[in-house]
């Protein structure tokens, strides 16, 4: 396909519809609203529904409603949209419903700046809903990754039978870049999984080998039942240990087990590197700047770039921090995903950069990390 | 003697598996309208297939696990909003959403409006017990004035929402109101609803004897039964009577039913969908559209 001109957020429509979504429910809210403007023109056309509902509360839970009926389903939003949406979002980590959430990271707290980049949703999007869950949370770094990702985010959405979250910032959704889209036939898509059994031997929790029970939609004739409590292999609500351990250790398992596909990230010169940058999002941009300057230097920069920011890849910062005297963690906000990255290299070869106040960091920024 | 179908409609219609005994308290009224909802669906052939049952939170809320549809039992508030997403991406079932007065209109309250204006195809059927059972009794949107409940101790001093006409004004294409005690009209209306297409409502009365009915000194369960009763009078003599003769009283009829409204989820796919396709299909040749096959 012909190069285009594109804002991210439009990408993440694109890619969505791309990955087989066929609905969105959304409220407007800057800077996320682009991805609902372009939806409300894009999915009527492919037969799908765009719905503008009361709230980002109802749109969540719109979402979860039609991929409970057999949808793609995604919303999309910004920090305080977010925040409503947290409740339900862990619903369907509960439940075990596919759906797609994107929050396209905006300067806060509250109200904060709605035009001013950040982010500062890192551990929202982990830790934003209550009780212990999984979660799968990808960060995109130009417009060409945001639609990339938001297709993976729809495949792992449907693989692994999870919510999954897409955090944007407020410059990749306004962001116009030349882009040149994969081919649509090229594109892999996860379609929701079949089963073979009959309704009456159906069990939407069964605690299978794969740990990824199918979820047959509504409507199908397979009557079951789903609930945000505690529940049985067969959806019922219970309070027996022997049900709810299982089930919990089977919903963190699905994904641990599956971290090599979940995992995405980029490296860029790690081996045998003194200091390495991790970053993710726009600061991986001017992170990426900051180490070629470094290495016109002549020093040994490398540059892991996450994609995949939870589960937290734990094993890749390992080994890419290896041979590093000095990690560099840039991020839009006072110090998130360093937190973790801390936890796992330790605090004292760790440098933090962090910047909350709507203005980028630069990659003179990063370069005066490294001095 | 009782036709055979009536006879057996339990066991066609609530599960057999690890549910029972409910929860519900004995003297409560959500069995019964929950029976009422399984004889509408069953007077009117409906598929099971096709049924889903959508609640929120509270007593009311736990009424789809025990019925064999397809269920989901939701997050407090929120059953219209999953219900709408459920309806128009399955606008062929019949989505049957039940709440409490406090799920529907207090935390769902937005949801409630916004449904009725949209006048989406769902069947909703708001248990109005005038508390929160659930959780001990506090004072919930329809809690009449004066009341004393384990939040309002020196009497509550909000007026209640009148639920019907709310929904009625808020544009629901049918409303209608009844109590336990009146099972045969509850079920007539509960038919009535689901044949509608548009938005439905039935708000069915049924106190709470557990809680405010016993902080209130209202009487048992069965007391209270005979209060719905005497308590409440058909729309068509309230209509005859001075608004201090009906002061207090309960009506009960069809408040709404409209015919010059086009359901949400044909609408969406009949004008919306259909546009849209027309314009693709002037701007760019059929051939290379990714066009996947609509819902007709």
């Amino acid at each position: 396909m012909s190069p285009v001109l594109m804002q991210g957020d439009e990408a993440c429509a694109e890619g969505a519809i791309a990955a087989g979504c066929t609905f969105f429910a959304g409220y407007p809210i800057t800077p996320a609203t682009e991805i609902a403007e372009h939806m409300a023109r894009r999915l009527p056309q492919v037969g799908g529904v765009f719905i503008q509902m009361e709230d980002e509360i109802a749109s969540i839970a719109a979402v979860i409603g039609a991929a409970v009926g057999g949808a793609k389903a995604m919303t999309a939003t910004s920090g305080p949209g977010f925040s409503l949406m947290q409740e339900n979002i862990g619903y369907a980590a509960m439940a075990e419903i596919p759906c797609v959430i994107v929050d396209v990271q905006r300067l806060g707290p509250s109200t904060g700046r709605p035009t001013s980049p950040s982010q500062g949703d890192v551990m929202q999007a982990r830790w934003g809903t209550h009780g212990d869950h999984p979660i799968i949370a990808l960060a995109p770094a130009s417009v060409r990754e945001t639609f990339d990702l938001t297709v993976a985010a729809f495949n792992f959405a449907e693989r692994y039978r999870t919510p999954v979250i897409l955090l944007m910032d407020e410059v990749i959704g306004h962001m116009r870049e030349g882009v040149e889209l994969p081919d649509p036939a090229a594109i892999e898509r996860i379609e929701r999984a079949e089963t073979l059994v009959p309704p009456e031997w159906y069990k939407p929790y069964e605690n299978l080998p794969s740990d990824v029970p199918p979820l047959i939609p509504f409507g199908q004739g397979y009557r079951y039942h789903i609930t945000g409590l505690h529940h049985d292999e067969r959806g019922y609500p219970t309070e027996r240990l022997d049900e709810i351990n299982p089930w919990l250790e089977r919903i963190f398992r699905k994904i641990q087990r599956n971290l090599s596909d979940i995992l995405l990230y980029e490296e860029d010169g790690v081996e045998g590197a003194r200091t390495l940058v991790v970053a993710y999002g726009v600061v991986a941009r001017a992170a990426r700047h900051a180490v070629r300057m470094a290495r016109q230097r002549g020093r040994k920069v490398g540059l892991l770039k996450l994609q995949t920011l939870w589960p937290f890849p734990e094993e890749v910062v390992e080994q890419a921090a290896r041979s590093a005297r000095r990690v560099i963690v840039p991020e839009l906000n006072l110090g998130q995903l360093v937190l973790e990255v801390e936890r796992v290299v330790g605090r004292e070869r760790v440098r933090r950069v962090n910047r909350a106040d709507g203005e980028l960091i630069k990659p003179s920024d990063i370069l005066a990390a490294m001095a | 003697m009782r036709p055979q179908r009536e006879s057996r409609i339990h066991e066609r219609y609530l599960r057999h598996t690890k549910k029972f005994p409910n929860i519900w308290c004995a003297g409560c009224g959500i069995g019964i309208v929950l029976g009422a909802i399984i004889r509408a669906v069953d007077a009117l052939g409906l598929d099971k297939d096709e049924v889903a049952m959508v609640s929120g939170i509270g007593c009311t809320g736990r009424m789809p696990v025990y019925v064999d549809f397809n269920t989901l039992h939701t997050t407090h508030g929120r059953a219209l909003a999953f219900a709408t997403g459920l309806k128009l991406v399955r606008p062929e079932m019949k989505v049957i959403v039940v709440m409490g007065d406090g799920d529907a209109l207090a935390i769902g309250g937005n949801h409630f409006i916004h449904a009725a204006r949209r006048n989406i195809g769902l069947t909703t059927i708001v248990v109005n017990n005038a508390t929160y059972g659930m959780t001990g009794g506090q004072y919930s949107p329809t809690t009449p004035l004066g009341a004393i409940t384990s939040t309002t101790p020196y009497g509550h001093i909000e007026p209640p929402f009148q639920i019907a006409e709310l929904a009625r004004c808020a544009g629901a294409a049918f409303v209608a109101r009844s109590t336990v005690y009146h099972v045969e009209e509850l079920q007539e209306y509960m038919t009535r609803a689901l044949q509608k297409e548009g938005f439905s409502l039935v708000e069915a009365i049924s106190y709470c004897h557990t809680t405010i009915g016993r902080l209130n000194q209202w009487g048992t369960a069965p007391e209270m039964m005979r209060r719905l009763k005497d308590d409440s009078i058909p729309l068509s003599l309230a209509e005859r009577m001075s608004p201090e003769e009906r002061a207090g009283k309960i009506i009960r009829g069809i408040l709404a039913d409209r015919d010059d409204l086009t359901e949400y989820t044909r609408r969406y796919y009949e004008e919306v969908v259909q546009r849209a396709r027309r314009e693709m299909e002037w701007i760019v040749p059929k051939s290379v559209l990714p066009v996947r096959a609509v819902r007709e």
